[in-house]
C-alpha cells in the first residue's frame, strides 16, 4: 500500500513586488533586485533642507551629470548588505590570518629601524588618505539618489575606513601597540614635504560639491593611480628592501582593489555612454584633477620605486579609460 | 525613584552562558525568561566580565562576541578589553 | 598621543584606529570641509571629549554581520520553502506588516541616507564614523525587510507597491513627514530627533509591537528579523545617548537648544507610534500586551530613569508628557476607529474586533473602553450585519505638523476634540493639539511647505478628481483586494481555504 503525503499547494498570487515587476517584468525577482530598486522617496517631500535649500531631499540635480534613469548604473557584483559583509567576513579572516601569524613571528619588529622608518613614512600615512576617501564615499553615498549607485559608495565608505584600518595596524605592530609609530606617522602626513602635495589634494577634494565629479576623481582618478602605485608597484620595491612580508598585510589592499575595478567601471560606462554631454563633462574633470593627482603622487614614487612606476601606473589608467571613449595623459611607457 | 538598567539577550546556547556570568557577578540582579528571549535587569549597574565568560565558556573570550546577541539596553555603556558595564548615575 | 612605551588599552586603541586618521586641514578652511556644522546654533568646543559609543573596528564589523546574515538568510530561506505564512495565527495579523512595509521600512530608507549624510556633516571623526555604521545598518534594516516580507508579498494584498505609497497615501504622510522633518534638519538635530528621541527613547514602543506581535502570531520571518536587527539597535541606542550628553556637556548654551528639540522630538515620535498602537490593540489576533502597559513600561519607567539621569544637564522631562501618558487609554481605540471607516482608502483591511477581543480590551482599559469605545463597535458592527458596513466618504482634515487626522481629545475630556488652530500671514492652519500647534509656531516656515495628502486630493494633485480614482490610480491600491473590509475580503477568503474551511457566508461581499 503506498502512502500519500497531502501537502496544501499554494500558489502564489503574485510573483514580486509590483514596482520590482514594472522594471523586470512579472516573475521572481533576485535578492540583489528586491533590495536596491526604487526603495528611495521620489516625490512629495514635506521640507526643504535647511541644510542646501536648493534642492529636494533625494534629488538629481546635486551633480550635473544627467541620466534619464540612474538605475541604469548597478553593481556587477550584486551587493546588497548581506553579501556584502559576506565577503567581506571571508577577506577579513585571511588578513587576521595573516596579522597574526606577522604578529607572532615578529615579521615587523625584527626588520631595521631604516625599513621600518621607511614603511613609516611611505606607506602608514596613506590612512589618512584613506579617511579622505571614506569621507568622500559617505557624502556620495548620502548624495545619489537611486540606490543602486548609493550603495556601492557606502559600501566603499566602509572598506576605506577598514584600509585605514589595517594600515594603522601595521604601525602598531611595529610600534608595540603603544602608538608612538602612528604619532610619527601623522608627522610626516602633516609635516613631510613628501606628503603635502598629497594632503593638500585631498582636502581639496573635501570641497568638491557635485558628487559624480567626486566619485570619478576619488574611485577612479586617484584610486585608479594610487593602488597600482602602491600596491603593486612599490609593494614589489619594498621587498628589494627586505619588507617582503609587508606584502601579506596588503592583500587585502590589493584583492580590495581589482574588485573596485568592476563596480567603478560599470558606473562609467553607464554614465559615459548616455550622452555626449555627460562624456564631456567627464573629460573636463578628468583634464582637470587626473596632472593633479599625478602631480601629488610624485614625491611618494619618486622616494620609493621612481617615476617610471607612476608613469606606468598613469598609462593603465588611460588604457582603462579610453574603453569608455575618455581619454587621460597617460603617455605610453 | 528606581532606577533600572537592563539587557535583553536572544535566548539562545550563547546567551545562556552570558546570563549565567551575568547573574554570578550580579548578585542584586533579575532574570526573565520570555519567548525567544532573556532579560535580565538590576538597579542601577550591571557588569560583563570577561574572565567569568571565559570561564562558563571554557575558552577565550571577546567582550564584543556580545553584540552578536543583544536585543536591547537600557543605561549608559562603558567597554573595554575586560569588561562590559551598564549602569546610571 | 602615546605615552612612552604603555600599551594603548581598547579605547585608546580605538581611537587610533578611527578619530587620529583625521587631522586639522590647513589647505582648505574647516568652514568649507564641514559647512553644516554651525548653523544650528550649537556650539562644540572640543570634540575631543567624544566618547565612542561602540568600539566596532571595520573587521570585527565584517565578520560579526556576517554571522549574523547567515543565521537570518537561512530561516528567510527556510520560512518561503515551507510556506511558512500558513503557520501564522491568523491572516487578519498580515495587516500589521502591510502597515509596517508601507509605513516603517521606507523610513529604514530615509535613516541610511540620513546617516550617510550626517556621516559626512560632522567635523569630529568619532561621531562620523558611529554615524557611517549606522547608516549602513539602516541599509541592512531596509533590504532585509524587503526580503522578509517578500514570501508575504507573494501570498498576501496590500504589500506589493510599499514605497509608491509611502509617497502619496494620506495616512502615510505621517512617517513620511516625520522622517523628512529630521532629515531637513541640521546634523546635529538629526541625530537628536531619530538616535535619541526615536532610537532610544521610543524605540521599544516600535520594536516590542511590531517583533513580539510577530512572535506571538506564528510570524518566524518577522521575528528573526526583528532579533537579528536589535542587535543593531543596541548600538544604535549607545550613539543617541552619547551624542547627547555629549552636545550637552560641550556648552551650556546647548542646553535650551536641545530642550527644545527633546520637546518635538517627543511628541512627533508619539503621535507616530499612534498609528503602533493601533496595530498593538486591534490587528494581533495574539495579544502580546495592551499599549497602555507597553507604554507604560517603555516610556514611562524606562523614559522616567532615562530622564532623571539628564537632569544634571538642566534637561527636563519632555513637554506635554503628561498627556501622551493620559492618552494611552485611549489612542489606540481613537486611531482604529478611525481608520475603521477609511478602509476604503487604505492598503490594509480593518474589521470590528471579535467579543473575545472586546473583552480583552474591557479588562485593559477598564476606565475607558466600555464606557467610550466598545458602543461604538457595537454599533459598527450593527449596521455591517445589516449590509451597512460604514465607510466615511467625506475627507478627514489633517494636522499641519504630524498630519494624522485632527482625532485626538483632550485630556480629562474623551469626547471633546483638542483640535487647535492660527492664522499664520493670512492663512489658516489646523492642529491635533497644542503640541504640535507649539511645533508650528517655533518653526512655521517649516510646517507650512508640508505635503498634506487630503489637501493635495482637493487641489486635483492625485491624478483624480473622485476617491475610488484616486485610491487606484494615484495611490496604487488594489481596489477590492488591497482595502476595504477584512471579512470577505481575498486575503480572508484565501486563508479560509488554506485553513480548510469555508467562511461563514460565502455570498457576503466585501464592500
Amino acid at each position: 500500500m503506498s502512502i500519500e503525503i497531502k501537502t496544501t499547494s499554494m500558489e502564489p498570487i503574485r510573483h514580486t513586488y509590483s514596482h520590482i515587476a514594472r522594471r523586470f517584468g512579472d516573475k521572481p525577482a533576485t535578492r540583489y533586485q528586491e533590495a536596491s530598486y526604487d526603495l528611495e522617496a521620489k516625490t512629495n517631500f514635506h521640507y526643504r533642507p535647511q541644510w542646501d535649500s536648493r534642492y529636494e531631499l533625494n534629488d538629481d540635480r546635486r551633480t550635473a551629470i544627467r541620466m534619464d534613469d540612474w538605475y541604469a548604473v548597478s553593481d556587477p557584483r550584486q551587493y546588497y548588505y548581506g553579501a556584502y559583509v559576506g565577503n567581506r567576513a571571508k577577506m577579513q579572516e585571511s588578513a587576521e590570518t595573516s596579522f597574526g601569524f606577522c604578529d607572532k613571528r615578529n615579521l615587523l619588529t625584527r626588520l631595521p629601524e631604516e625599513t621600518q622608518k621607511q614603511l613609516l613614512r611611505l606607506l602608514v600615512p596613506l590612512r589618512h588618505v584613506e579617511l579622505g576617501a571614506n569621507m568622500n564615499n559617505s557624502k556620495i553615498a548620502g548624495d545619489a539618489v537611486a540606490t543602486t549607485v548609493s550603495q556601492m559608495h557606502i559600501y566603499a565608505a566602509m572598506d576605506r575606513l577598514g584600509i585605514g584600518q589595517y594600515l594603522s595596524r601595521i604601525a602598531l605592530m611595529i610600534d608595540g601597540s603603544t602608538g608612538k609609530a602612528l604619532d610619527e606617522s601623522k608627522g610626516y602626513w602633516m609635516d613631510d614635504e613628501l606628503w603635502q602635495p598629497m594632503r593638500k589634494l585631498v582636502e581639496d577634494t573635501l570641497v568638491v560639491d557635485d558628487w559624480f565629479e567626486l566619485t570619478l576623481v576619488q574611485n577612479i582618478l586617484l584610486d585608479g593611480l594610487m593602488y597600482t602605485l602602491v600596491y603593486h608597484k612599490m609593494d614589489d620595491w619594498l621587498a628589494t628592501q627586505g619588507a617582503e612580508d609587508v606584502s601579506m598585510l596588503t592583500e587585502f589592499m590589493r584583492d580590495w582593489y581589482k574588485e573596485s575595478l568592476r563596480w567603478t567601471n560599470a558606473m562609467i560606462k553607464a554614465v559615459a555612454g548616455e550622452s555626449e554631454a555627460n562624456c564631456e563633462l567627464l573629460q573636463t574633470w578628468i583634464d582637470q584633477w587626473e596632472p593633479q593627482i599625478y602631480s601629488a603622487l610624485q614625491p611618494l614614487a619618486e622616494a620609493s620605486v621612481g617615476i617610471d612606476a607612476l608613469d606606468e601606473a598613469r598609462a593603465e589608467l588611460s588604457i582603462r579609460l579610453k574603453k569608455f571613449g575618455l581619454q587621460s595623459r597617460g603617455v605610453s611607457a | 525613584m528606581s532606577q533600572l538598567v537592563f539587557i535583553v539577550f536572544q535566548d539562545n546556547d550563547d546567551s545562556r552562558y552570558l546570563a549565567e556570568a551575568v547573574m554570578e557577578d550580579n548578585p542584586h540582579a533579575e532574570i526573565q525568561h520570555q519567548p525567544a528571549l532573556i532579560r535580565i535587569q538590576a538597579e542601577k549597574r550591571l557588569v560583563i566580565n570577561r574572565e567569568t565568560m571565559e570561564e562558563k565558556l571554557g575558552r577565550d573570550w571577546d567582550v564584543q562576541e556580545m553584540l552578536v546577541n543583544v536585543i536591547s539596553i537600557g543605561g549608559n555603556v562603558d567597554e573595554d578589553d575586560d569588561h562590559f558595564i551598564l549602569e546610571w548615575k | 598621543m602615546a605615552v612612552q612605551n604603555k600599551k594603548l588599552n581598547l579605547k585608546d586603541k580605538y581611537q587610533y584606529l578611527t578619530r587620529d586618521m583625521g587631522w586639522e586641514p590647513t589647505y582648505q578652511k574647516k568652514e568649507d570641509i564641514f559647512p553644516h556644522e554651525d548653523f544650528e546654533g550649537i556650539k562644540i568646543t572640543d570634540w575631543s571629549q567624544w566618547e565612542d559609543p561602540f568600539r566596532l573596528t571595520m573587521d570585527s564589523y565584517w565578520k560579526y554581520q556576517a554571522e549574523k546574515e547567515k543565521k537570518l538568510y537561512a530561516i528567510f530561506d527556510a520560512f518561503a520553502q515551507n510556506n511558512g505564512h500558513q503557520n501564522i495565527s491568523d491572516a487578519r495579523y498580515v495587516n500589521a506588516l502591510k502597515l509596517f512595509l508601507g509605513g516603517v521600512s521606507p523610513l529604514e530608507h530615509g535613516a541610511y541616507q540620513g546617516y550617510a549624510k550626517a556621516g559626512r556633516q560632522f567635523s569630529g571623526t568619532g561621531a562620523r564614523v558611529a554615524c557611517q555604521m549606522q547608516s549602513i545598518d539602516e541599509l541592512r534594516h531596509s533590504q532585509t525587510q524587503q526580503h522578509a516580507m517578500s514570501h508575504y508579498n507573494k501570498h498576501f494584498n496590500g504589500l506589493h507597491d510599499a514605497a509608491h505609497m509611502h509617497d502619496r497615501v494620506w495616512f502615510l504622510s505621517v512617517p513620511k513627514s516625520f522622517f523628512d522633518d529630521a532629515r531637513t534638519a541640521g546634523p546635529f538635530e538629526f541625530l537628536t530627533s531619530i538616535s535619541f528621541s526615536f532610537e532610544y527613547v521610543l524605540t521599544n514602543l516600535l520594536f516590542v509591537p511590531f517583533m513580539s506581535g510577530a512572535a506571538y502570531n506564528g510570524d518566524m520571518a518577522t521575528v528573526t528579523f526583528g532579533f537579528s536587527a536589535q542587535s543593531d539597535e543596541a548600538r544604535h541606542m549607545t550613539l543617541g545617548l552619547e551624542v547627547i550628553k555629549f552636545i550637552l556637556e560641550q556648552h551650556e548654551d546647548n542646553v535650551p537648544i536641545v530642550q527644545r528639540w527633546i520637546d518635538k522630538w517627543f511628541w512627533r515620535g508619539f503621535r507616530l507610534l499612534s498609528l503602533v498602537s493601533m496595530m498593538m490593540d486591534y490587528m494581533l489576533p495574539n495579544k502580546v500586551m495592551s499599549w497602555a502597559e507597553a507604554w507604560e513600561v517603555y516610556y514611562e519607567q524606562n523614559g522616567g530613569a532615562l530622564f532623571k539621569d539628564l537632569e544634571r544637564y538642566g534637561i527636563r522631562p519632555p513637554k506635554y508628557q503628561e498627556v501622551a501618558n493620559d492618552a494611552k487609554h485611549h489612542l489606540s481605540h481613537q486611531l482604529w476607529t478611525t481608520f475603521y471607516q477609511y478602509s476604503h482608502a487604505t492598503n490594509f483591511h480593518t474589521w470590528v474586533p471579535e467579543k473575545e477581543e472586546m473583552d480583552w480590551m474591557s479588562e485593559k482599559y477598564p476606565d475607558t473602553f466600555d464606557k467610550y469605545y466598545r458602543p461604538r463597535y457595537e454599533y459598527l458592527a450593527k449596521e455591517a450585519a445589516a449590509g451597512r458596513r460604514f465607510y466615511n466618504n467625506t475627507l478627514p482634515q489633517l494636522c499641519q505638523v504630524c498630519q494624522v487626522p485632527n482625532l485626538f481629545t483632550e485630556m480629562g475630556a474623551p469626547t471633546k476634540l483638542s483640535h487647535r488652530q492660527l492664522v499664520h500671514e493670512g492663512e489658516r492652519y489646523h492642529f491635533c493639539s497644542e503640541a504640535c500647534c507649539d511645533i508650528f509656531k517655533h518653526e512655521p516656515e517649516k510646517y507650512v511647505q508640508a505635503w498634506l495628502p487630503v489637501h493635495q486630493i482637493y487641489q486635483g494633485n492625485c491624478e483624480g478628481a473622485d476617491v475610488e480614482t484616486v485610491v487606484q490610480k494615484y495611490y496604487h491600491i488594489n481596489i477590492g483586494e488591497d482595502n476595504f473590509e477584512y471579512l470577505g475580503s481575498p486575503d480572508h477568503k484565501r486563508w479560509m481555504s488554506i485553513k480548510g474551511e469555508k467562511p461563514a457566508d460565502e455570498n457576503q461581499d466585501a464592500a
